[in-house]
């Protein structure tokens, strides 16, 4: 604007002067600050959190509480044999689940035309991923320990989180799956490639840093749960560790529940280390699904 | 085993030229059809996850109600199912309970979702975005286990038990809070997804007619973007209903008509792992009435989501 147009034009502070809008404007500037603070409240219960465990379990964090078996005095347990426990679960999960999961997806991304049926299996894989996991637990107990008769096994536990994984993994992998451009399959039809061609050579080496990473996350999520092995049998109280997939078994979020729900103070500090132990081991398993993300990230580049 | 073809004018017969591997085709073939079939087997599983489920919760529930009665099951407030004598199982009592952790959960995680979504959305940085969501998705990534732990030993007597002196150790108010926690993440990134679909010019349009911040947030983008927002309320509510480990360890197994948030109460999840941690021997009622409880937590949850999705399609917006 030209020099008389911008000196007759008002200034801010003398549109301010206008007492509503002084108050809209404050009403603004408090409401940024309430809004900020809502932000603020949900990661300064985090900081509380953290802060509380860690200097609750501080004491109890030794060599001892991961090469301890547990037992009936706390300065004496460890999480040995939940850990070998949970190794069992997270191993046969991913053996089950990971393929079965991947290849549901790859039926529905690339292979399922897209009618009404395609459609209602999606809407019902998205409703089994919304499905409590004590329910799971329940499917676990009923079908693979009782009906099956299994016992409370690793086997049977393992099978019953591979179902709640499932979904996830089916969810993830569809996603990974969408965001390779169909100029790639393209191409590659267009020189003769037949469908599975296409699939295994073109879109699933691109898809595979996404892929990995979607399903490290679900087993890890599946890793801290423990309603449903709760449900699906494994016990509080195991003595030996799991040598073979039918053992009886605990897993590190179960043996914390177990020390949670005992009155005596001790225990319950030793459960805080625990809970160091178990987030060391979630931060292991997310790590390593960035690194391969970064890894398999350079080597798929299209 | 190569099969040549009829000779082609112009070219000699034998140079190689215009034979075709049917073999090679025919192996190929067969691979595409083993793929298809195998990747379609796949899919086929999570459709047998689902009957299954239906299948063991429904067998095993109609056990349980061949010897209760369904009526007295869904209107009893009276639930003393691990009593000797005088077993009584009305749900009531556990979802009385499991409806009040919900709702002090959900008075809790929907304004601060909320509002850290339209926050993160419309007032933040790319850098402060950038570091509060990691932190937002760790909050989400926690065991529920950890959010039990620190209720119970941490909230009740260092909050609430400060604030309330007849509250007892284990209470509803202290389960509650903490399955706020737990879901404010999930409501704070669907409604963020929700808020950023609504187009860029809906803002710029307020925002050149003088409205404040404030303003275009309450009175454009929310509005808006409001089935995805409410869509992320039910979503929450379901996940809080089924959320067990929490309750289990904060709550209390106290199986009685919940009617005071500082007492303690049991949810049907709570019940459910009160069993499953004692002897259940298969064949008692008791054991059949985890898979009745169970159906009941199925039913509750899969129609809440269901109910979200159909009111995202029913009341969504499309703007572009």
């Amino acid at each position: 604007m030209s020099a008389l147009q911008r000196d007759a034009a008002p200034t801010v502070e003398q549109l301010s002067a206008n007492k509503q809008l002084r108050r809209r404007q404050g009403l603004a500037r408090i409401w940024s600050g309430i809004f900020f603070l809502a932000t603020a409240f949900a990661v300064a219960a985090l900081a509380m959190l953290a802060w509380y465990i860690i200097s609750r379990g501080w004491g109890y964090l030794s060599w001892n509480l991961l090469t301890n078996p547990a037992s009936r005095r706390p300065e004496r347990s460890g999480l040995y044999i939940a850990i070998y426990g949970t190794l069992w679960i997270i191993s046969l999960t991913i053996l089950i689940s990971f393929p079965m999961g991947v290849a549901a997806a790859i039926y529905l991304e690339e292979y399922a035309p897209r009618n009404r049926w395609t459609r209602m299996l999606q809407i019902n894989i998205s409703n089994l991923a919304g499905v409590p996991s004590v329910v799971y637990g329940l499917l676990g107990l009923g079908i693979f320990v009782e009906w099956l008769s299994m016992g409370r096994i690793v086997l049977a536990g393992a099978l019953t989180m591979a179902l709640l994984s499932l979904p996830v993994i089916i969810i993830s992998t569809s996603e990974a799956l969408k965001a390779v451009p169909w100029s790639l399959r393209e191409s590659a039809y267009g020189v003769g490639a037949t469908r599975w061609q296409v699939t295994a050579s073109h879109v699933l080496p691109a898809a595979v840093p996404a892929i990995l990473t979607g399903a490290i996350l679900a087993v890890s999520r599946a890793s801290g749960e423990t309603a449903p092995l709760l449900v699906a049998g494994a016990a509080g109280f195991v003595t030996r560790k799991p040598d073979s997939f039918d053992d009886s078994y605990t897993t590190i979020p179960i043996q914390l529940y177990n020390w949670m729900s005992r009155p005596q103070k001790e225990f319950l500090d030793l459960a805080a280390a625990g809970i160091i132990v178990l987030m060391g081991l979630l931060i292991l398993l997310n790590s390593v699904a960035i690194v391969l993300r970064q890894y398999y990230g350079r080597k798929a580049r299209w | 085993m190569t099969a040549s073809s009829d000779p082609i004018p112009g070219l000699p017969p034998d140079s190689g030229v215009g034979q075709v591997d049917y073999s090679l085709l025919r192996r190929q073939h067969l691979v595409e059809k083993a793929a298809g079939a195998f990747l379609l087997v796949c899919a086929a599983v999570s459709i047998f996850t689902t009957i299954g489920i239906v299948v063991i919760l429904l067998s095993e529930a109609l056990q349980f109600f061949s010897t209760e009665s369904v009526v007295d099951f869904l209107t009893g407030t009276k639930w003393t199912a691990l009593f000797q004598h005088d077993q009584s199982f009305g749900v009531l009592a556990l979802v009385s309970a499991t409806v009040m952790v919900t709702l002090i959960a959900m008075l809790v995680a929907m304004p601060t979702g909320l509002m850290s979504a339209i926050f993160l959305s419309e007032y933040a940085s790319e850098r402060t975005r950038s570091v509060l969501k990691p932190i937002l998705e760790l909050l989400a990534g926690i065991p529920t286990i950890i959010y039990g732990y620190f209720a119970l030993t941490f909230v009740t007597p260092e909050i609430i038990q400060r604030i309330f002196p007849g509250a007892s150790i284990y209470n509803v108010l202290s389960a509650g809070l903490a399955v706020g926690v737990m879901i404010t993440p999930l409501i704070t990134s669907l409604s963020e997804d929700a808020i950023r679909a609504v187009p860029r010019s809906m803002r710029e349009g307020a925002y050149a007619m003088g409205a404040t911040k404030f303003e275009v947030a309450t009175r454009v983008i929310v509005p808006a973007a409001l089935s995805g927002i409410v869509a992320s309320f039910i979503l929450a509510a379901s996940r809080a209903v089924g959320e067990t480990m929490i309750v289990a360890l904060a709550a209390g197994s106290r199986a009685q008509l919940a009617t005071d948030p500082l007492q303690s109460a049991q949810t049907m999840t709570g019940y459910v792992i009160q069993v499953v941690s004692g002897d259940v021997v298969r064949g008692t009622n008791v054991y059949y009435s985890l898979y009745a409880v169970g159906l009941l937590l199925f039913i509750m949850t899969l129609g809440l989501n269901i109910f979200s999705h159909w009111f995202v399609r029913r009341f969504r917006e499309e703007y572009e």
